[in-house]
């Protein structure tokens, strides 16, 4: 480990984590990708044409944008501190997922495979899969929890426009961990023809190492663009942690950078002891699911706990394999962050900057506003008295969930006030 | 912790499949049925008729929350025994009364990895082993993942059926053979648990491979059942493994009467009989008609 940088370890393992925990019947497949993701990451037309994409199609590089009013609520009194924003959310589709989504695709053509499948939670990822199939003339199917495809219905008619089929999956919980199972069945009768497109830094190896490789390009971008406009690295680094691939995107550029505080939030949902929540880190233990060793929501018999968030995208029992190791290792550190401070921190961006965020990304501007709060109560600034600089990776645009913020804060006339104050009485009256 | 170490005598399973194809010239019928579906009590029962009406082999399915490698029967039946409150530690009750009832009948676990790993491979493999268990079969762990149950399982002498695939390379196929104790488990087609029209007819050729990556009994599982296909498939494998036609006649829709219950178990029976004609006649006669052209009774669910 010596030698080896944090930001280059390669799978399968990332410490105790990762594996291959899958059929054999995928075995093959797996290897196959993971030759063809090693031969394509070598090869100049490989990434000058993924990069043409980027640059061309998805918009890249992503603006980095200083939010000075919304830094304000984090530091207490202006200037304190600086909140910089990495704009996932005005790539092509909406979110950070296209980085990942063409990536896989280019290699799908590569390896001559027709077919596409994919899971989705909200359904970001699944709008990006279906926006590459067509791209790149590929047929596409995606799954989805049946509960899901109600909530995102909008979503569902976006990835039909596209040209994709959506499968809505009725066993199980009908949510996002049932997808995934469904998607596996799929692949196992159709690997073949079939490739897999995962969409998060979980699943089995090659997929924690490859679906990294495809999103370093966040923080690539996010350091050069700070070290550019304030002079320095930040002091800290915050995103969102469901699966964790917008998280180790930006992360990873940082890992080698021991001054870098990072920091992931994960779904508190209606808080730990509530058991409603999808915080790993807090309440979960090692297990395997869907071909991954990691931290995962289970009972005493080893059974999948189901999860629970405002979010749909972080709405899952297990974590990619890297954060399992990164919190073990205390390079990264996690925390749970409860719908109600996540919407909290959703209508403040929206009121301060007009930036409407994805719930998801509202997780770390939540984040950022505790890390400020706490950072002001210390006395704690950046080196030489300087403002404390935070980085937040805005991972996704909220277009998609103006139905539950427009519920959630009874935006819409004619009812009533909404679920935010039933909420957080709620939840105080708990305790 | 190699096949060199540890003599095949050891196994209870093949011995047993040894002794059917030397004294009786037939492959073994395997039969699965999940734990606690639709109860614990029931599923005994249901395991006993199966032993009583021809199943040399029982695999015992423990129901789990993520079952990638099962198809809508098995996964239908594992959601009702964990709604009806199923624990893990069942396994090991049903398995008790399973080996007091049948001595004779090797019964093999089937599980999913998480609950092991939950459990401690170690512990798991001490009660499996206390409770009369002969092994574990594990659809989701590649011997590539498993040396803490490699050591587990040649601690106590128990089987570890892994798994192959028409998909898997030669190397696969050796590193699989010289990983699992038992018989290896070929699965006939590419895809999951289930109940098929025509089973591939990459099966054969699966079978034969394995064979020529070292293996001595290699049985045939996944989308077989008919005892028309069982003979098929019996012709050259050296066990026929059934699961979904199985559990097929025991779903329903709400909890069952004790009448309705015993006829599903009747109704178990006349599959148990079919699918053991298959074995028995498999190299006794010519095959007739390819099981492929045979028609699946009932319809898919």
């Amino acid at each position: 480990m010596t030698d080896v940088k944090l930001s280059d370890v390669s799978g399968p393992y990332f410490g105790q984590y990762g594996g291959r925990f899958v059929p054999e019947a995928l075995i093959a497949a797996l290897e196959e990708l993971e030759a063809e993701f090693r031969k394509a990451a070598d090869d100049p037309e490989f990434v000058a044409e993924l990069q043409r994409l980027h640059r061309e199609y998805t918009g890249r590089p992503s603006p980095l944008t200083e939010v000075q009013r919304f830094a304000e609520h984090a530091g207490g009194t202006a200037g304190a501190v600086r909140v910089f924003l990495k704009r996932e959310d005005l790539n092509h589709t909406g979110s950070h997922k296209i980085n990942n989504v063409l990536g896989q695709a280019l290699l799908v053509k590569r390896m001559g495979k027709k077919r596409l499948i994919a899971e989705t939670g909200a359904g970001q990822h699944g709008v990006a899969t279906a926006t590459a199939a067509a791209l790149m003339d590929l047929e596409c199917v995606i799954y989805m929890g049946e509960e899901d495809t109600r909530r995102q219905a909008l979503n569902v008619a976006r990835m039909r426009l596209l040209g994709a089929e959506v499968v809505p999956v009725k066993i199980g919980s009908r949510t996002l961990k049932d997808a995934i199972n469904e998607a596996l069945r799929d692949w196992v009768a159709n690997v073949e023809s079939t490739h897999y497109l995962l969409g998060t830094v979980t699943g089995p190896h090659p997929f924690p190492e490859m679906v990294r490789q495809f999103h370093r390009i966040i923080g690539e971008e996010a350091r050069e663009q700070i070290l550019d406009r304030a002079g320095r690295l930040p002091d800290v680094v915050a995103a969102c942690v469901g699966g964790g691939s917008n998280a180790l995107g930006i992360f990873n550029a940082f890992l080698d950078d021991k001054g870098v505080d990072l920091c992931g939030f994960e779904a508190g949902g209606e808080g730990i002891d509530s058991g409603k929540h999808a915080a790993r880190f807090s309440g979960g233990a090692l297990g395997v699911l869907h071909g991954a060793r990691s931290y995962l929501l289970q009972d005493d018999d080893g059974q999948t706990l189901p999860s629970h968030s405002v979010s749909a995208g972080l709405d899952y029992p297990s974590v990619g394999p890297a954060h399992a190791w990164l919190h073990d290792l205390g390079r990264a550190t996690y925390e749970p962050v409860t719908d109600v401070e996540a919407m909290e921190a959703f209508h403040l961006l929206c009121r301060t900057e007009g930036i409407i965020p994805a719930i998801e990304s509202a997780h770390a501007l939540a984040g950022a506003l505790r890390i400020g709060k706490t950072a002001a109560a210390e006395g704690r600034t950046g080196p030489d008295g300087e403002p404390l600089l935070i980085l937040v990776n805005l991972s996704g645009r909220g277009d998609k969930d103006v139905a539950t913020a427009a519920r959630w804060f009874g935006l819409l006339d004619g009812a009533a006030g909404g679920v935010a104050a039933e909420e957080l009485e709620r939840q105080e009256g708990r305790g | 912790m190699s096949a060199v170490t540890e003599p095949a005598t050891e196994s209870r399973t093949s011995d047993l499949i040894d002794r059917l194809r030397e004294q009786e010239s037939r492959p073994a019928l395997v039969g699965y049925l999940p734990v606690g579906f639709p109860t614990v009590d029931r599923s005994i029962e249901a395991i006993k008729t199966l032993i009583d009406h021809g199943v040399d082999i029982v695999e015992l399915g423990i129901p789990y929350t993520d079952p990638v490698l099962d198809g809508p029967v098995v996964q239908q039946a594992a959601q009702a025994a964990l709604d009806a409150g199923v624990r893990v530690r069942d396994v090991f009750r049903v398995l008790r009364e399973v080996s007091d009832y049948a001595p004779h009948v090797p019964v093999l676990v089937m599980t999913y990895w998480n609950p092991v790993l939950k459990y401690g491979a170690d512990a798991f493999a001490r009660d499996l082993a206390a409770a009369g268990g002969a092994g574990l079969i594990t659809p989701d762990l590649i011997p590539d993942e498993g040396p803490d149950w490699i050591a587990a399982s040649t601690a106590y002498g128990l089987d570890r059926v892994f798994l192959v695939a028409p998909s898997s390379t030669p190397e696969r196929l050796r590193r699989t053979v010289d990983a699992t104790r038992g018989f290896v488990y070929a699965a006939s087609l590419m895809g999951v648990t289930g109940v098929r029209a025509e089973v591939g007819s990459r099966a054969e050729q699966l079978v034969a491979d394995t064979r020529a990556a070292g293996a001595v009994n290699v049985c045939v599982g996944l989308g077989v059942s008919t005892g028309a296909q069982v003979k098929e498939i019996g012709r050259f494998a050296d066990g026929v493994i059934v699961g979904s036609a199985l559990v097929r006649p025991l779903l329903s829709d709400g909890a069952l009467g004790d009448a309705e219950w015993a006829d599903r178990l009747t109704k178990l029976a006349e599959v148990t009989e079919d699918l053991a004609a298959g074995v028995r006649s498999a190299r006794t006669t010519a095959p007739d008609a390819p099981a492929g052209a045979t028609a699946v009774p009932g319809e898919a669910p």
